[in-house]
């Protein structure tokens, strides 16, 4: 039930829909929940509606963190 | 950046668990509330991988499995008792309840459709306004932003024919209830990340000021948990306990505003029945009075037969962390997924469904 998978957001249409895309298979989904959503974006998206925007910065700072921990104390 | 692949990388999870093997802690229980971190964590072996001094046991957080037989029964009440059509998420269908389940009272001929959207509900119920449709809403805070959405739309489009049954359950709640057992032991939380999409950090604080138990808001890849496990390990080693956020590129400490807002403005909380827990105190939601038009338990009230509970089905401990799905009696021999007798062992992210497929 919490099963939400990362998708791109391709094309935003009007009511709050827009069109994203995983692995290949394009679907439509809402964006009462994100309003702030744009084009490009790679959303999480959970029974048909967008839940929140992955942040780039942050994913990327987390695998800079991983591929250094044996330099980390502790 | 695809998200997905990135944390699935083999290199970087051979380097947490070199570190996992050098941080030295005597031994730990950490708790995987959501089922999709029980089955990812068994999917994807890592619990094989683990240094033999931590052990991870699964919780309630599979809304399918502490949904009660006796909410099931309810749902399956109004559909003899009234002409309904149930729209349902595909987990819920081969539950056992107390007498049946969806799947067999839908071969019996009554109307059930499984939807993947609440919207897909709403739509079914536009192009058939002659027929009444019940969504039985089933899931913890990740979904009910959008069940209460769906009701707004419905309200806002005068929709006549479309009635929610919510068995809404909320997480935090139920971690107090963990947290203040006495027979359950534990020493850390790998909290829902999807949840905590929606309802933030802020909910778990009094996990770790009341009662002093780290809870890390993790995400659900592989590099995710093992990290997510690092991040407790150092935690109890320094003898802290805070929340933290492992899923950072997912999650931030209010959460979803606009999805809480839409849970506040159609919900109230009330107790709730749990599997396995019993009733928890403000861990339900109810639909509000400026929208009983839309409440199915209004419209097509029910007294369902007492309850019937499966003897020797112990998913009620397998959910409170008492007991793995290889303790209960049942496993494997009688009850497994062609023929489950709980709900641990239908849904996608039950425990003992997880245990079956992936256990090594």
């Amino acid at each position: 039930m919490c099963l939400a998978a990362p998708t791109k957001i391709v094309k935003i249409e009007k009511d709050q829909i827009a069109e994203v895309v995983l692995s290949g298979v394009r679907m439509k989904v809402s964006l009462a929940l994100l309003p702030e959503a744009k084009l490009g974006d790679y959303v999480l998206v959970h029974v048909g509606y967008a839940i929140n925007i992955l942040s780039e910065e942050e994913a990327k700072e987390t695998l800079k963190l991983l591929s250094e921990l044996e330099k980390q104390e502790m | 950046m695809r998200y997905i692949e990135e944390f699935r990388d083999s290199n970087l999870a051979k380097k947490i668990i070199s570190k996992l093997k050098k941080v030295k802690i005597k031994e730990a229980t950490y708790m995987e509330v959501c089922g999709t971190h029980t089955v990812n964590a068994s999917k994807f072996g890592i619990r094989q991988a683990l240094p033999k001094n931590l052990k991870l046991i699964s919780g309630p957080g599979c809304p399918v499995c502490v949904t009660d037989n006796r909410e099931l029964d309810i749902a399956i009440e109004m559909l003899r008792e009234y002409e309904i059509t149930l729209a349902t998420f595909g987990d819920m269908m081969r539950v056992p309840s107390s007498y049946s389940s969806l799947e067999k009272e839908k071969a019996d001929g009554k109307n059930i459709r499984v939807i993947y959207s609440p919207i897909d509900a709403l739509n079914l119920a536009k192009e058939n306004p002659e027929k009444d449709f019940v969504l039985f809403g089933v899931g913890f805070e990740t979904t009910t932003p959008m069940i209460a959405h769906t009701i707004k739309v419905a309200s806002k489009k005068r929709i006549k024919n479309f009635y929610v049954y919510s068995v809404h359950k909320l997480i935090p709640p139920a971690l107090k209830v963990l947290v203040k057992d006495e027979n359950i032991k534990i020493n850390g939380f790998l909290c829902p990340g999807h949840v905590s999409v929606i309802i933030g950090s802020n909910p778990y604080e009094f996990i770790a000021r009341d009662y002093k138990i780290p809870c890390v808001i993790t995400g659900f890849e592989p590099l995710d948990i093992l990290q997510g496990i690092l991040m407790l390990v150092i935690q109890t080693k320094e003898k802290e306990a805070k929340v933290e956020i492992q899923y950072k590129r997912g999650v931030n400490k209010e959460g979803n505003k606009v999805a809480l807002e839409l849970i506040n403005d159609v919900f109230n909380k009330s107790d709730a029945l749990w599997r396995g827990l019993g009733i928890i105190s403000q861990s339900g939601l109810v639909i509000k009075e400026e929208y009983s038009q839309f409440d199915a338990l209004k419209k097509f009230p029910v007294d369902p037969p007492p309850v019937k509970k499966h003897k020797g089905c112990k998913c009620g401990d397998v959910l409170k962390g008492l007991i793995m799905p290889y303790n209960c009696p049942l496993f494997k021999n009688v009850c497994n997924p062609l023929n489950p007798v709980g709900p641990c062992m239908v849904s996608s992210e039950g425990s003992c469904a997880a245990y079956y497929h992936y256990a090594s």
